[in-house]
């Protein structure tokens, strides 16, 4: 296996964890990894010894939004929120941040999970969406702040329920 | 504890929680956040939200990858295109390209160079952020410090001047390096911004500049009579490559 190939390979876990968290449903994110990696192997030959790695999250965040943009014009299908109450504390949080995720713009999103989940740079996070530094903060900022205003809510909800 | 003379600003506060901040203004930030408990509870709640990130996405990391994103098996028969951007991978290939990949333990079997500029990676990371302690011996003792190294490593260790990128030489230390031991000297600006070079015997006679980044971090890598350099720095490439130029410069003329 060439070390292009090798090093791709070795960058299919954490694409898999970028994109379940931002597809938020594991068939559609395999199927953008999947996506992912068959382009990069295409373009093996275009690559001369760039960063592997933030080229991949590249590919992965451009899919991401032209399936949102084809996906637009369709109905919604929104899961049915699971409210077992058994379910185990970091369980619930787990569905928590996971709720909370599902309510961000889309650029906010890959943002905030290249940032917090993946450990890019700002700088790696601009050149990935192709924007200026300030609004990859900026952007990140907005979604800190509306995920902590979601989990409060949400927890202020619960309480109100009990 | 004192208010830090100018105010931390909230891009300041998101820098300091992604280690993006200078070194040099850490402190600053922290004596802030003590001075500040509202600012200092949203730091801990942005904290607390990584960890539920992480609390609830890391287990992807543990499953087996599935048999259809093996990649022998994709390079064998591809799949068909669902989503139509063809100019997709091109795109990328150009926002992403130009930055090198050594860095990332992508690699799975990395060769002794590539281990060296990883190992100069980590020794930069590790020390830059320390306040007290950054180097063993202080710059203040550039000629004995340029004695010991060459004695202790074996080839002619030498601490080029780089004032004319505003950068002072902070001091060295010894450092255990993957072929054995290895130079390790500290730069610092005006501003706090800090470079090190790293040095170490490497199998490559020469081998021309090449950049990386990981973390945070930029290096510029090359090797010359058998010493291999490793510039490590901030990502920024040109600031990066105008001081490393400046090092190959004087390490040219020295011989090694």
């Amino acid at each position: 296996m060439t070390a292009f190939r090798q090093s791709v390979e070795a960058m299919i876990p954490a694409l898999r964890r970028y994109a379940r968290a931002l597809a938020r449903d594991a068939d559609i994110a395999d199927d953008l990894v999947q996506d992912t990696l068959v382009r990069a192997l295409r373009s093996e030959k275009l690559f001369l010894g760039g960063d592997v790695r933030s080229w991949l999250y590249t590919i992965l965040t451009n899919l991401n939004k032209n399936r949102r943009r084809s996906l637009a014009r369709r109905p919604q299908f929104m899961p049915l929120l699971d409210n077992n109450p058994d379910a185990s504390g970091t369980e619930a949080e787990g569905r928590d941040i996971t709720r909370a995720l599902s309510t961000l713009v889309e650029e906010q999103r890959a943002v905030l999970l290249l940032v917090m989940l993946e450990g890019l740079s700002y700088r790696e996070v601009a050149d990935i969406q192709g924007v200026p530094i300030g609004t990859v903060m900026s952007r990140l900022a907005r979604a800190r702040a509306h995920i902590k205003a979601s989990l409060e809510g949400q927890r202020t909800a619960l309480r109100r329920v009990k | 504890m004192t208010d830090p003379k100018i105010p931390v600003t909230e891009d300041e506060l998101h820098a300091y929680v992604d280690n993006e901040l200078p070194a040099e203004r850490r402190g600053d930030v922290e004596a802030w956040l003590s001075a500040h408990p509202d600012d200092a509870a949203r730091v801990q709640a942005w904290r607390t939200m990584a960890e539920a990130l992480h609390a609830r996405y890391d287990s992807v990391l543990d499953e087996a990858v599935p048999k259809r994103l093996e990649i022998e098996r994709l390079v064998r028969q591809p799949r068909q295109w669902i989503y139509g951007a063809a100019a997709a991978a091109l795109i990328a290939f150009i926002a992403g390209g130009g930055v090198g990949w050594v860095a990332h333990g992508a690699a799975a079997t990395p060769t002794v160079f590539q281990r060296l500029t990883l190992e100069a990676l980590d020794a930069h990371r590790l020390y830059i952020v320390e306040v007290r302690h950054p180097v063993e011996v202080p710059g203040s003792e550039r000629a004995h410090l340029q004695q010991w190294l060459t004695r202790r490593c074996g080839w002619t260790v030498h601490a080029p001047e780089l004032d004319a990128t505003g950068l002072k030489l902070v001091g060295g230390r010894l450092l255990p390096g993957p072929t054995g031991p290895a130079s390790f000297l500290m730069y610092e600006s005006a501003s706090g911004e800090r470079f090190t070079l790293y040095t170490s015997r490497a199998k490559t006679e020469t081998a021309q500049m090449r950049y990386t980044a990981a973390e945070n971090s930029g290096a510029m890598y090359w090797s010359e009579a058998g010493v291999g350099y490793v510039l490590s720095g901030p990502v920024d490439k040109t600031r990066l490559n105008q001081v490393a130029r400046l090092v190959y410069d004087q390490t040219e003329k020295t011989g090694g």
